[in-house]
């Protein structure tokens, strides 16, 4: 599996497209800063981009990454390797280069700016664990389509749809059963429908280092011990990676009996 | 010539007697062992110096001018039987007194310092523990309350007393003094021209300052932190808000600074930092607020009706989760030259002011005033896109709701 890993590895960090990942978040960390001059304020602004950017980069990038490689795919198959080594080897290859174009990319205009010297230090690493998180969970996601839909197009469009309706239309649903039902005691509900979507689990993360002053402003018991001590955090990390051991976990099961 | 110095000599001596006080000293090994007995020894203006020591006493009543002094801090041990000191004399002053035990009532107010129909009065120096009600002031006009230190252990709001209580007292001065852990830290009821300077009111079950039925009050450059909430100020005219730290004050129904029927006050360079809600803003009319900060509150500043002709003019909000937040569609106040963090628009002129107006007022603040719950949407996508409609077309918040001259830079 490791030098399946460290294969799609190397072949990941020399295409191009690694490269514009990583200039992209390079250039976006620097464009900030520079017009922002302000580490508090750019870490919010980054906070919308890594939310709603990484999954989707993510998902593309998994797909593509995916059918392109389809060819090389089978010519592994037909050695003498395990199957769950040769897809999770690749999973882990793409989602290796992508954390690592991230993590570098945010990493280092921020330390140049002297994050090292700043209080938000905690809140940036906070950031770049939930964007590794983020990385891990769409691109198993996207491995799993792409697996189960021989058609392209159509896994290119699962794909985005996936992406579309966890960034978008989940929270507007979200919202509307919770101003439709707003008669009823929601904040059960509400923490365990944030659980049922990666990017909300993300954002809920986030929240509670950048706005909890906000939300201890609601009214709810439960609410008040998810967000007041360090049930939130907890919680809200042991779901991502629930979230993350998941796909996985039915990457490696239907890459054992799909027939090829 | 030499006679006549004796003879002054020998009339200053005589009328200077009773003019010069004297000093009794109290401490257990004395002949004054107890601060009732040196009060009752004592004649108009002289000095009681206390020693060092563990005094068990009660209602102590102070008649007549004098000045009490605790050498090293003696403590005075109420063992919780009532009140402690009395004062009904003008011209009182206390002086370095450690005071522990004061009785809790339900009925009582017990306080270890009661000043009652007196001026002139002087309180420095005192430590307070173990109390009920604090420093009492009734009907006392032209003091100062000076340098003390009160600590509580309150628990509850209803056995629990208040640091400082002003009650139709006048002109009096709270300065520099550390309350924490009662139920109100500084509390003025009927009072007038009073001013309160670098106080420090932390940790307190209610508020850490509260203004009731008060006017023309000063209060400047005080730190309140962790309160249930900063200061209330109520049904009052003409107060002065300045330089004052309002921190950290969580929770369901924390504020910053409470406003309920407030007319005419000035808010000014105060700093309100990580509130649930920086300012609440209810029935007060013509506030001036210039020069504030509003930093990383829940709700800088939330308007909940019947404000009008109020000016927010150069203040700096910075990532607050919603910056203003208001229940109606009627705006009567005016947002002018404000830094607001959330800002996106451009200066093209290069005159340091936003091109573009800037709308403080989300619908999603709207959204959660109606269910609360939907808090946990906070910056989620679905919502900005929701918010950035109602920016292009204001259906949802009042139209006229806007600052058009934002800043660019960051207020120093």
């Amino acid at each position: 599996m490791l030098k399946i890993l460290k294969y799609s590895f190397y072949d990941l960090m020399r295409s191009r497209w690694s490269y514009v990942y990583f200039l992209f978040y390079l250039a976006l960390g620097f464009v900030l800063l520079f017009l922002n001059n302000d580490l508090s304020k750019a870490v919010i602004t980054l906070m919308n981009v890594i939310i709603i950017l990484v999954p989707l980069i993510s998902t593309i990038f998994g797909v593509m990454y995916f059918y392109n490689s389809k060819e090389f795919t089978e010519l592994l198959l037909a050695q003498p390797l395990k199957r769950s080594s040769i897809f999770l080897g690749q999973y882990l290859g793409v989602a290796g280069s992508l954390m690592l174009s991230l993590v570098l990319g945010l990493g280092i205009p921020f330390v140049l700016y002297g994050l090292f010297k700043s209080d938000t230090i905690w809140d940036f690493s906070l950031l770049l664990i939930t964007g590794a998180f983020l990385t891990l969970i769409f691109a198993a996601l996207a491995f799993n389509i792409a697996l189960s839909n021989e058609n392209k197009i159509k896994g290119f469009g699962y794909a985005v749809l996936l992406w579309l309706f966890l960034a978008v239309i989940y929270d507007g649903l979200f919202l509307m059963s919770l101003i439709l039902f707003e008669e009823y005691p929601l904040d059960s509900f509400s923490l365990a429908a944030t659980m049922f979507n990666p990017i909300d689990l993300s954002r809920t993360l986030i929240l509670l280092k950048l706005d909890i002053s906000a939300l201890l402003g609601y009214t709810g018991a439960i609410f008040k011990q998810f967000f007041g001590t360090y049930t939130g955090l907890i919680v809200s990390i042991t779901m991502l990676i629930l979230w993350t051991v998941l796909p996985i976990w039915r990457l490696a099961y239907k890459a054992k009996r799909k027939d090829f | 010539m030499y006679k006549f110095q004796l003879q002054l000599i020998v009339f200053i001596f005589f009328i200077g007697t009773p003019l010069m006080a004297k000093t009794i000293e109290v401490c257990p090994s004395c002949e004054v062992k107890s601060i009732k007995e040196g009060v009752a020894l004592a004649t108009d203006f002289d000095t009681l110096l206390i020693k060092k020591g563990t005094y068990r006493e009660f209602n102590i009543l102070v008649d007549k001018p004098l000045t009490l002094i605790g050498e090293n801090y003696p403590v005075v041990d109420g063992e919780d039987r009532g009140e402690i000191i009395r004062i009904v004399s003008d011209n009182v002053t206390i002086d370095g007194l450690h005071i522990i035990n004061v009785g809790t009532s339900y009925t009582t107010d017990y306080a270890a310092i009661r000043v009652v129909k007196s001026d002139n009065f002087l309180i420095q120096n005192v430590v307070l523990e173990k109390l009920f009600f604090g420093i009492y002031l009734e009907r006392s006009n032209n003091g100062r309350v000076y340098h003390n230190k009160i600590i509580g252990d309150a628990l509850d709001e209803y056995n629990s007393g208040n640091g400082i209580q002003l009650w139709y007292s006048h002109h009096v001065q709270v300065d520099r003094n550390i309350v924490q852990g009662v139920r109100d830290g500084i509390y003025l009821e009927f009072s007038d021209n009073i001013s309160i300077h670098n106080n420090i009111s932390t940790n307190n079950l209610r508020y850490g300052l509260h203004f009731m039925f008060s006017n023309d009050d000063v209060y400047t450059d005080n730190t309140f932190e962790n309160n249930g909430a900063g200061v209330a100020v109520m049904f009052s005219k003409r107060i002065k808000m300045m330089g004052n730290v309002f921190k950290k004050n969580w929770g369901t129904a924390a504020f910053g600074m409470l406003l309920k029927e407030i007319n005419d006050a000035e808010i000014i360079g105060n700093t309100f930092e990580e509130n649930t809600i920086g300012i609440n803003i209810e029935g007060s009319n013509r506030i001036e607020y210039k020069n504030n900060d509003f930093i990383s509150n829940g709700w800088a500043v939330k308007v909940l009706g019947a404000c009008y002709t109020n000016s927010f003019i150069n203040n700096n909000f910075l990532y607050n989760s919603f910056d203003i937040s208001y229940n109606s569609k009627l705006n009567d106040n005016v947002f002018e030259k404000n830094y607001w963090s959330n800002y996106t628009g451009y200066d093209l002129d290069k005159d340091g002011i936003g091109d573009v107006p800037y709308r403080p007022v989300k619908l999603f603040s709207y959204v959660v005033n109606r269910t609360p719950e939907t808090i946990i949407l906070l910056r989620s996508m679905f919502m900005d896109i929701i918010d950035f409609s109602e920016k292009v077309s204001p259906v949802f918040t009042p139209d006229n709701l806007l600052d058009e001259m934002p800043l660019m830079k960051r207020l120093k």
